[in-house]
């Protein structure tokens, strides 16, 4: 059983982590405190960082045609490799299928409204919480990225100074996206990225888990592979786990941009029938 | 995209630039570890010092607690659990502050505890955070040492005042209560008494925060005494936010005082509580003040209030309750009527730093003690340890030639114990054996047989363990007539030694040799100390309060070596600055120390290590922080200690030394144990880099390579046992390496492992658990770049070409590892109604040559590597072979009834198909895979695929070559696959499959 819950982490945090290479905000950084941590050599204002990114990945034109991706990826566990599919609209909605011998297991699907997965006992569909139904209605701008036009969607960025990652000299930018209420309790919803200080593409994502048992711990998410698809570059590859842990690398044989999707397969099965 | 392609190149052109730079005289590696990184095994089930609590003040669940050698801890769940979040900075922490008026952002720490033991570290300055502590800044009080408290005015977050203590071993003007106006940018020194006289404590007053209360302190440490009190310690008030400050010490003892604590109630400010270290031992103790510290009246001097004032000092008062009050101390102890009468808290580990209340229900409170946190739920009757703290102490590690190798080492406070380096689901709690007593220090095993040696302090007790027919002894050398008393240092040195087997040394101010283990013991040499008086006192030690627990021993043998090449070569160090050595097995000593030049006289040898390459050469570190000196030094000899060379010429390497490893293999390659982590030199030390790969910036007092496996075991003073595994890509790290764009590492050989047990998960819920190391085949190579643009893969191939597994191609900068189980991906499985369990066995390869194919872009390269059975199983070649074969027989039949499955679903469902022939196929069907229930207790009987499935697995999933059990069971499937597959044949023919577009076999099994 353990397998069954590691890859409904994995598609569900993924979900989440793509959503992540996202939007930007304005200035805000503290100046003492950069200033006087590390030595950066160009200052840098956290909206050129961002306008850099969007520039250098195929432009904010092409960015804001985007209205959907379809991914695939083979995703290799402990030899055991899973096929798997995501799709993001612009809207919202959202879906991970997963194909377990022949079968397709849909998990993490967002109409817009209900968020349900497929229990992989029963093989019936399940609604989620509403505090996780809630979180991700919180982040429908996200797609296609949070950075895009981040100020019209109420999300703040600062610069917090540089850092090496993966032996990378990056900026850190902090995003400040709108809270979420966690156990009935409004939370900071907070993600740090890291851009590349040469091409402005963000390397890592951090993010405080903040429900479940990795509660306080960070999760961490790693890029790579940024190739061209539809004019705009992804990552193509990206490596997820939680902080300080070794994670586990998705990488996309396709990326389709703005596939068309039949609504319906979004749609909470309200016969709750068995899938076959 | 051209401007892309432009940044790409420039970044490239820069790259360039930079390899050049990287001479042999200055690798510098911070950027080039990429996927070598530290693992933790703790332990965590005798936690660690701990020196300050911090609640948040409206969020009952979130706690902070500073270790004093292990970090900040942020628990989100009351204490439940616990994350480390401050693991770049300096890891001794002297306070926590949550900004109450912006407690979820705003924190503060101050680094360098404030306890000060013979054991403590230093900090290095006051952090802060914005953002609850993901990211830190470091905001002045760089020699500050230590920072007792912080407080935040509770009215505005710009206000804050600061108590430094200050350094323990030499004069500091950095010390007394500070203030900053603007958050933190600039600060102006409110209160200061002289350069020996630091703040040890410091409240305000919750309603009115312009009035401050500050404890000063008079105290100074040796490497030989300690002294608590003075004239100049006392207690101050000011109320005009510290421009006017004033003693207020009215019904205090007259004389010097010492350490004074202080404390306010927060239901009533004017009440105030203090704690004495005076003169006579009968005014020491409690007082009490209901006016604003105006007057004062003694109320308690029981032991628990008065024992080791400079060990513990804090006083809690209940929020809710200004008669409520907790005192630590050896055990803690809690008032419930304003201090006049005092009981025990409940049972927990003993020394309680600290201790502090919930914000909304006063019967839960929280220790700090020498054994971590402790949490109570009825007002301290009864206390649980917090399971997941691995803030361990390690004084000293050894480790074994066991499989997995065990680790040895002895704790500050909490004996000695061994633990493996592996263990099935990790290392836990309960893998860990205890091995002595009181405080530990060396752990050694035996070289050859199960038995180990250990002590506690002062080697008041050295240890022999039998572990085999669990048989105890000791085994310290006694006095011997004529020679006066021994001077063992409080962290007594022992050695083994390879050489001979049964042999141990010791060291008091002579070295002791046993050839018996321990029964005889032979002094082979003279006092090898300076032998001086002044440094022998200890029974003074203490100031106002004796201490003499045997922690300031002066004037011994600190570290012992004898060479692996040649055994009449020892090297002796000691704490008060002599290196001698011997080459005649201790007939004749010489003192070299002289021959060493830019070391202060007398600074302590912290380690000496005898080179395992050559007899005539050795290193030796030196640590001068007891008196007040935090530079590194180390420093090589290669001609028996005639002359010396400083192998830290420059200032890489960040707070003092405690010691250093020699790689081996490449006599190049070093590891530094610095008060601040753990720092490599691949150049004999021209230039050291800090590894920093979840390696936090503590403490690193010993270091052991483990030879079999080539791990770097570590022992650090608050963090546990960490290890870095199989170190040695490093030694290929060279600047013509760190220029080549992709570089395999060497790797000729693969073992694939059969041993595997059972984990378990019962109770670890919250319990720290060790990670274990990878049994996977590891594919290391160095990549110049971090892989950022463009498709990156990694397949494992045959020799012929063939794909055999697909893996993520590891792209950070400098080493990367990619991890093979050795398996090809699982058999495709026929699609029935419910998953087939046994279908997610991925099988392994069998033995033989393989190779790792990295394509970057367009360039290809290539690594051949063996894979080789594991012998420890027993099987011959043959056994292997079957198992193979009989493995892949399963799998091949497996996804052929996959593909027959497959077909006849097309066939059912074509409309074309007549309806007679498709009920025989559904009965065919409902014989081959399950159609109906669930994957859980719905489920339905097992099909052919099932039982197909579960015998692949079986087998795939054992050890063994399969038996004849599962043999006999194999010839069964295969008849019923085989009656299958002719009934599917004939019912096949009844339809016109040209017409149904069937996918090929191959097309199937790939798509």
């Amino acid at each position: 059983m353990k397998i069954y819950l590691l890859i409904l982490t994995i598609s569900f945090s993924f979900i989440k982590g793509f959503s992540n290479p996202k939007t930007i905000n304005e200035v805000e950084t503290n100046k003492v405190f950069v200033s006087k941590e590390r030595a950066i050599t160009q200052v840098q204002s956290v909206d050129e960082i961002i306008n850099n990114y969007f520039e250098n990945t195929g432009g904010l034109e092409n960015w804001e045609k985007i209205e959907g991706f379809k991914m695939s990826a083979k995703i290799n566990q402990q030899g055991m490799e899973i096929p798997i599919e995501i799709t993001q609209l612009l809207g919202g909605k959202m879906m991970t299928k997963i194909n377990f011998q022949g079968k397709e297991i849909k998990q993490g699907v967002f109409d817009g409204e209900v968020l349900w997965s497929v229990n992989f006992m029963s093989q019936k569909a399940e609604k989620k919480d509403k505090e996780a139904t809630d979180m991700v209605k919180n982040e429908i701008g996200d797609f296609p990225s949070p950075f895009l036009n981040y100020k019209e969607k109420g999300y703040k960025v600062e610069l917090m100074g540089n850092e090496s990652v993966d032996g990378v000299e990056t900026y850190k930018v902090k995003l400040i996206k709108k809270p979420n209420i966690i156990e009935g309790k409004e939370v900071q919803n907070i993600a740090y990225y890291f851009f590349d200080s040469e091409n402005f593409v963000p390397l890592q994502v951090h993010q405080e888990i903040v429900i479940g048992p990795g509660k306080g711990m960070v999760s961490e998410i790693k890029f790579s592979d940024y190739d061209e698809v539809g004019g705009i570059y992804f990552p193509f590859s990206m490596i997820q786990g939680v902080k300080g842990q070794p994670g586990q690398q998705i990488s996309f044989d396709n990326i389709e941009i703005n596939p068309v999707i039949d609504d319906s397969e979004f749609s909470f099965p309200e016969e709750n029938q068995n899938e076959n | 995209m051209n401007k892309l392609i432009l940044l790409i190149i420039s970044s490239f052109l820069c790259f360039q630039i930079n390899v050049k730079a990287q001479s042999s005289q200055n690798i510098k590696l911070e950027n080039y570890f990429g996927d070598l990184r530290a693992r933790h095994i703790g332990p965590a089930v005798m936690s660690g010092r701990i020196n300050d609590l911090e609640i948040h003040p409206s969020n009952s669940k979130i706690i902070y607690a500073g270790a004093a050698g292990g970090g900040v801890w942020k628990s989100n769940d009351a204490g439940t659990t616990f994350n480390p979040i401050f693991d770049k900075y300096c890891q001794s922490i002297g306070a926590i502050e949550v900004d109450p008026n912006d407690p979820d952002n705003t924190v503060y720490v101050g680094t360098g505890e404030t306890w000060p033991r013979n054991s403590v570290t230093v900090g290095d300055g006051l952090y802060k955070s914005i953002d609850g502590g993901n990211s830190w800044n470091k905001i002045g009080f760089e020699n500050s040492e230590r920072i007792a408290n912080i407080i935040v005015n509770p009215k505005n977050s710009d206000e804050i005042i600061v108590g430094v203590l200050g350094a323990l071993w030499s004069d500091s003007k950095e010390r007394g209560v500070y203030k900053s106006d603007d958050g933190g940018i600039s600060w102006n020194k409110i209160l200061y008494v002289n350069e020996s006289t630091g703040c040890a404590d410091l409240v305000i007053d919750p309603k009115n925060p312009n009035i401050i209360y500050a404890s000063m302190w008079e105290f100074r440490r040796t490497g030989w005494s300690f002294n608590s009190g003075g004239e100049n310690s006392a207690l101050y008030k000011s109320e005009d936010g510290g421009k006017n400050w004033k003693k207020i010490h009215n019904g205090f003892p007259e004389g010097k005082l010492g350490r004074l604590a202080i404390a306010v109630a927060n239901s009533n400010p004017e009440v105030l509580y203090t704690v004495i270290e005076a003169e006579k031992d009968e005014q020491k103790g409690l007082y009490k003040s209901i006016d604003g510290g105006d007057t004062w009246k003694q109320m308690n001097n029981d032991f628990g209030i008065t024992v080791r004032p400079f060990y513990f000092s804090r006083i809690s008062v209940d929020p809710k309750d200004e008669n409520v009050i907790v005192k630590g101390g050896l055990n803690g102890s809690i008032s419930r009527d304003g201090g006049e009468t005092f009981k025990d808290l409940g049972n927990m580990h003993s020394d309680i730093h600290d201790i502090i209340f919930d914000i909304n229900n006063s019967d839960i409170i929280y220790t700090g003690t020498d054994g971590g946190v402790y949490r109570s739920w009825n007002g301290g009757n009864t206390m649980e340890i917090v399971e997941n703290l691995p803030l361990s102490q390690f004084y000293h590690i050894s480790v074994d030639n066991e499989t997995p190798y065990n680790v040895y080492g002895g704790l500050q406070d909490n004996g000695s114990w061994y633990g493996p380096s592996a263990a099935p689901g990790g290392i836990k709690a309960k893998h860990w054996n205890t091995v002595g007593q009181g405080d530990g220090f060396r752990v050694l095993r035996h070289p050859t047989r199960n038995i180990i040696y250990s002590e506690m302090q002062g080697a008041e007790s050295v240890w022999r363990y039998d572990v085999d027919n669990k048989l105890v002894k000791t085994i310290q050398p006694l006095q011997e007539s004529g020679l006066p008393d021994f001077r063992f240092n409080w962290n007594t040195p022992i050695t083994v030694t390879n050489n001979q087997s049964n042999r141990i040394y010791i060291g008091s101010q002579f070295l002791h040799k046993s050839e018996d283990m321990g029964d005889t013991w032979e002094i082979i040499s003279p006092d090898l100390t300076t032998n001086d008086p002044k440094k022998q006192k200890q029974e003074d030690s203490g100031g106002l309060s004796v201490d003499n627990s045997g922690a300031e021993n002066h004037t011994t043998i600190f570290t012992i070596a004898e060479s692996s090449i040649d055994e009449n070569i020892i090297w002796v160090g000691t704490d008060d600055g002599n290196v001698q050595v011997t080459n005649n097995g201790g007939k004749s000593w010489t003192n070299i120390i002289s021959n060493i030049s830019g070391v202060p006289t007398n600074t302590w040898v912290y380690h000496i290590e005898a080179s395992s390459h050559d007899p005539n050469t050795a290193y030796v570190v030196f640590d001068g922080h007891t008196s007040g000196d935090m530079k590194a030094y180390a420093y090589k000899t290669t001609d028996l200690g005639k002359t010396w060379t400083n192998i830290i010429p420059n200032s890489d390497v960040n707070g003092f030394v405690r010691n250093i490893q020699e790689d081996y293999v490449d006599p190049d390659l070093l590891f530094l144990g610095s008060e601040l982590g753990l720092y490599v030199t691949v150049n004999g030390g021209k230039s050291w880099s800090k590894f920093i790969n979840n390696m936090p910036s503590v403490a690193v007092h010993f270091i052991e390579l483990q030879k079999q496996t080539n791990d770097l075991v570590m022992g650090t003073h608050g963090r546990g046992v960490i290890i870095i595994d199989d170190i040695s890509p490093l030694r290929e790290i060279n600047s013509n390496v760190l220029s080549k764009k992709l570089h395999f590492f060497k790797s000729d050989e693969y073992k694939m492992k059969d041993q595997s047990g059972f984990s378990g998960f019962f109770g670890l819920e919250t319990q720290f658990v060790g990670e274990n190391p990878s049994t996977a085949c590891d594919i290391k190579y160095f990549l110049s770049k971090r892989h950022i643009f463009g498709k990156m893969t990694f397949e494992i191939q045959d020799l012929d070409g063939n794909v055999i597994s697909k893996l993520g191609a590891g792209k950070s900068k400098g080493i990367n590892i990619v991890k093979w189980n050795y398996t090809i991906k699982q058999p495709k499985i026929a699609k029935g109604k419910t998953f087939s369990f046994g279908g997610f066995t991925s099988p392994r390869v069998a033995a033989g040559r393989y190779k790792a194919v990295i394509k970057k872009g367009k360039d290809v390269f290539e690594n051949e590597f063996n894979v080789i059975y594991d012998d420890a199983s027993g099987l011959s070649s043959e056994d292997r072979n079957l198992q193979h074969q009989t493995i892949m027989k399963l799998y091949n039949m497996t996804q052929e009834l996959a593909y027959l499955v497959y077909q006849l679903d097309v066939i059912l469902l074509d409309e074309n198909t007549d309806s007679k022939t498709k009920s025989k196929l559904n009965e065919l069907k409902e014989t081959l895979v399950i159609t109906t229930g669930d994957n859980y207790v719905g489920a339905a009987k097992r099909q052919l695929r099932e039982k197909m499935a579960d015998l692949y697995s079986k087998i795939a999933s054992g050890y063994d070559r399969p038996s004849h059990t599962e043999l006999e069971n194999l010839y069964l499937v295969k008849d019923m696959f085989k009656t299958a597959f002719k009934t599917f044949d004939k019912l096949k023919k009844k339809v016109k499959v040209e017409d149904l577009n069937l996918k090929s076999y191959e097309d199937f099994i790939s798509g």
